[in-house]
């Protein structure tokens, strides 16, 4: 690609070169007010260098850490690429993260600057600013309700940039002293830290240099034909290693737009409105937008019904074949056009998926129902296997081999070892130069010859793709010496829709038991529709009938666990359905969704212990924290059901541990 | 570049009183339906740019009160001086004219329009073209249009209602319906804003939304606010004044603090032994 041919070693040298390159292209979007604004890769370097310059007034230096905390706006965005112009270091911060947790991460990087996008941020910072020394000042996109703060430290954004504008031109040279720095800065610092979602225990600062996230950007952009005419919607989180790879990292190597949904809640019409050419979303979202078009279609006409049904059918005969280019019959085409024209063509349209090139999944497995749905409609899915400690991508499945159960080959320039353990190592080119002011983990995550340890547990198929059964420290065995992969479990329990979240356990057990969440718009349709009146979650999570269903998706669970030998062993003999949602703010999820296990564990021991001493059901009560930091309890007697287990060719450790 | 605008550049109507003066006063003011007395003899005033709580058992002759003071109702006796002008009789779309919009008890919105209509229909009062260019449509109706747009968008961005900006009100949570009305009275840019029971049926964090609107509206554009609400957290929180009304009649004026302590709210609230 003509991208990868120009040696550039950091974002703010791409900045330069977009807005000579794309000057009159857009590079940024952002629907404010009801309309669409847009930013030319021209317009962006002068917004930028004036916040740049501004900053610097203020005081940033070299070496300075400037935290970056809030959604997906454009002026965050800027935030970055003028951090680092200046060879100041960017620190994203999840935006809903609590109070405390946001405060160790600040206080732990040492960040001197902070650019938030509104008062509840403001609020947040200044409620432990006594415990963060360090931080000196606040930018704030949003002057709404600041108006009576105290001023020390608080500055608008747009205050910022106009003493940036004003330096540049009271001082001629101000602003080609800015771009000489911009050329000199060296791909050997530090480009972003990216703070770990801490699944287990507390984050850590994942540092990554500049070049090696460029030469990243650069290696994925050319693998799938990113240019400067693609665009992407920029929804994910902005802390998330995924957020500032496939769309900031991605875009400025490759000279795309970005564009920022007007809100969280409208990123479903945004995204219509756009119509982007890449799209990532986890597994999660994947679900949900499936979940609603079914329930959607339930409510519709026969016809319509009739419609959808025979042209998924078809799709789901046909779908994935057309898509990669394999031999189909005439027939098949023919029906498929017509299905494209009736249904698939609407239904992307309306899904906001009719431009798409190129799809990513990733993040937790996907269920294989669910991945065909969306390949069969023509969308090129495809799933990915990646870390914050690689800058993303460790594996990548190529146009054509795609598959729902393994996550592709290794990536472009990506070297893939399986320890003995089990365990996936890897070396790439966007590989982290370590945690910031934590060597000793660093040390133990990386091999004495500079493999990166991922901590899952994994190995190659017959196809060389590889495939992830869990993390290598959950695995573990029953009592018998089956293998017990909790996640493995979990995973097929979460594929019906009726079970939004679940926890496994069995880890020196007589047998595997697990705790479930049910989906309340799922199960909430279905009691709609069976007439069963509910008041909350815990009311209908308790109901009979409830129990019933789940009970009947435990049991299909099982079925196919006993297929297959390796996990025959691990079938679930009871479960509980919780009385409350898994939730992040009461630290049983983290902030990216994934249940944090040992926490869980502790939290609710009673439940397991119920779970095996044969009890029929226990009285819990529980500690939750509302969104606004108060704490309340729920209390509530939860049964503990038997699922039955169904016989099947059942291998020993021995061969399990190959 | 930037197209958004300083905060706050929607305004409230400008009526040349300054902060602190007499916006509103209620003379002597009694309203009655036949035999039945609403209000009797009932004094008070607002002050521009104040929260003005109006509260009191059901039944008191509250919301008789705010159908007074915004036209619906014309009291047998008494004035009402509205900046610096007596009136008696008057119409309700005099009262928006004059500057004076309200929120009903029960969400009173076009529920077959989207977010977007319900609030632009709020926007009526300020459209100047008549329907001859209405219907030609391009041109001066079209500019005017966009205009008044503009003005909708950044309450639509105050309020948080993006998401349902097409919605059609109906399909709407009670909330978000009430949060809606909120907007369309802000559209007519009123200098008065009167809120009858903005949080009723509310709960908990949808009520914390509303008032921390209430405040922004009222710190942000200068808005004066008259409210009816039966939580009394809310009102002891928001209110800069407070009146109460037992059976047609004030029985206490004051700050949030007087106004608890006072005996006669005391007992028309709790009940006295008789």
């Amino acid at each position: 690609m003509a991208q990868a041919a120009t040696a550039l070693d950091t974002f703010p040298k791409y900045l330069l070169l977009n807005a000579g390159r794309f000057g009159s292209r857009a590079a940024m979007r952002h629907k404010d007010y009801g309309i669409w604004q847009s930013w030319t890769w021209q317009e962006q370097l002068d917004e930028i260098r004036a916040l740049a310059i501004g900053l610097q007034e203020l005081g940033l230096q070299a070496g300075d850490k400037i935290a970056v905390v809030g959604a997906n706006r454009p002026r965050l965005y800027w935030a970055f690429t003028a951090a680092q112009s200046l060879g100041a270091v960017p620190v994203p911060i999840y935006g809903d993260a609590v109070a405390e947790e946001m405060a160790y991460v600040l206080d732990h990087a040492g960040v001197r600057f902070a650019v938030v996008q509104d008062q509840e941020q403001v609020d947040k910072l200044q409620s432990f600013r006594e415990q963060i020394p360090a931080l000196t000042d606040i930018v704030y996109d949003e002057p709404r309700g600041l108006r009576d703060y105290a001023p020390d430290g608080l500055h608008a954004f747009a205050d910022v940039q106009a003493a940036g504008r004003a330096a540049i031109a009271r001082q001629p040279g101000r602003a080609c002293q800015w771009k000489a720095g911009v050329e000199a800065g060296s791909g050997d610092d530090v480009s972003i830290m990216l703070y770990t979602s801490g699944t287990t225990g507390r984050s850590k600062g994942v540092m990554i240099k500049a070049a090696a996230a460029v030469q990243a950007a650069v290696d994925t952009a050319a693998f799938d034909g990113l240019s400067e005419k693609d665009s992407v919607l920029a929804y994910l989180p902005l802390a998330w290693v995924g957020d500032h790879y496939l769309n900031y990292a991605q875009g400025y190597v490759s000279g795309f737009c970005m564009n920022c949904p007007e809100s969280q809640q409208t990123v479903q019409q945004d995204m219509r409105e756009i119509g982007p050419t890449f799209y990532f979303a986890p597994p999660r979202v994947f679900e949900g937008l499936l979940t609603t078009v079914t329930i959607r279609m339930e409510d519709a006409g026969r016809i319509k019904k009739w419609i959808f049904r025979h042209f998924t059918e078809i799709a789901r005969r046909y779908g994935e074949a057309i898509l990669e280019k394999r031999p189909v019959p005439l027939s098949g085409r023919l029906s498929y056009a017509l299905g494209e024209v009736l249904l698939y063509g609407p239904l992307k349209n309306v899904l906001g998926m009719s431009n798409i090139r190129v799809a990513y999944t990733a993040g937790e497995a996907i269920g294989a129902d669910l991945f065909s749905f969306f390949r069969s409609l023509g969308i090129n899915l495809k799933q990915l296997y990646g870390q914050t400690e690689a800058f993303l991508y460790v594996t990548v499945q190529k146009d054509g081999q795609v598959r729902a159960d393994a996550v592709g080959p290794a990536a472009p320039n990506v070297d893939i070892r399986i320890a003995e353990s089990g365990e996936v190592l890897f070396r790439s080119p966007g590989m982290f130069s370590g945690y910031f002011k934590e060597e000793e983990k660093t040390a133990e995550t990386m091999t004495p010859d500079g493999y990166v340890k991922t901590g899952d547990a994994g190995f190659f198929d017959a196809d060389g793709q590889l495939r992830i059964i869990d993390r290598a420290k959950d695995v573990g065995r029953l009592s018998d010496g089956s293998l017990f992969a909790p996640k493995y479990i979990e995973n097929m329990l979460k594929f019906f829709p009726n079970i939004k979240e679940a926890v496994a356990f069995g880890d020196g057990r007589d047998h595997c038991a697990a705790f479930l969440n049910i989906d309340l718009t799922a199960v909430g349709n279905w009691a709609e529709r069976h007439n069963i009146a509910y008041a909350s979650y815990q009311e209908l999570a308790g109901h009979p009938r409830v129990y019933e269903i789940i009970a009947a998706n435990v049991d299909e669970t099982n079925r196919r666990l006993a297929a297959e030998p390796m996990m025959a062993g691990a079938q679930i003999k009871r479960f509980i359905i919780l009385h409350k949602e898994l939730d992040a703010d009461d630290g049983e999820l983290t902030r990216t969704q994934k249940v944090r296990r040992s926490f869980v564990a502790e939290r609710y021991s009673d439940l397991i212990e119920a779970l095996y001493d044969g009890s029929t059901e226990r009285f819990v009560s529980t500690e939750v924290t509302f969104e606004d930091g108060r704490k309340g309890r729920i209390s509530a007697t939860v049964k503990v059901a038997d699922a039955r287990v169904h016989p099947g060719k059942v291998e020993r450790a021995r061969e399990a541990a190959e | 570049m930037n197209p958004r605008p300083a905060s706050g550049q929607f305004s409230s109507g400008d009526d040349g009183i300054a902060k602190g003066d007499v916006l509103l006063k209620v003379d002597n003011v009694s309203l009655a339906f036949g035999g039945v007395k609403a209000i009797t003899d009932i004094s008070f005033d607002i002050r521009k740019g104040e929260i003005r709580a109006i509260i009191g058992p059901n039944g008191a002759g509250k919301t008789s009160m705010l159908n007074v003071i915004n036209g619906f109702y014309t009291p047998q006796y008494g004035t009402i001086t509205f900046r610096g002008h007596e009136r008696r009789a008057m119409k309700p779309h005099h009262a928006v004219r004059q500057g004076i919009a309200r929120t009903f008890q029960n969400v009173a919105l076009f529920k077959g329009m989207t977010t977007l209509e319900n609030i632009m229909a709020g926007r009526s009062v300020h459209m100047g073209r008549n329907i001859f260019w209405q219907m030609l449509w391009h041109g001066p109706a079209l500019a005017e249009e966009i205009e008044h747009r503009e003005k909708v968008e950044e309450i639509i961005d105050f309020l948080e209602i993006e998401h349902i900006r097409r919605t059609p009100v109906g399909k709407l949570p009670y909330g978000l319906q009430k949060r809606v009305e909120l907007g369309r009275a802000l559209a007519m840019e009123p200098s008065l804003l009167l809120l009858d029971e903005p949080m009723a049926g509310m709960n908990l964090e949808e009520k914390e939304d509303m008032s921390r609107f209430i405040i922004d509206v009222n710190q942000q554009r200068g808005t004066t606010i008259a409210l009816i609400e039966h939580d009394m957290g809310v009102v002891m929180d928001l209110s800069d004044r407070v009146v109460v009304l037992d059976y047609g009649k004030k029985i206490a004026d004051g700050t949030p603090d007087e106004v608890k302590s006072d005996r006669a709210v005391i007992d028309a609230y709790l009940g006295v032994a008789h």
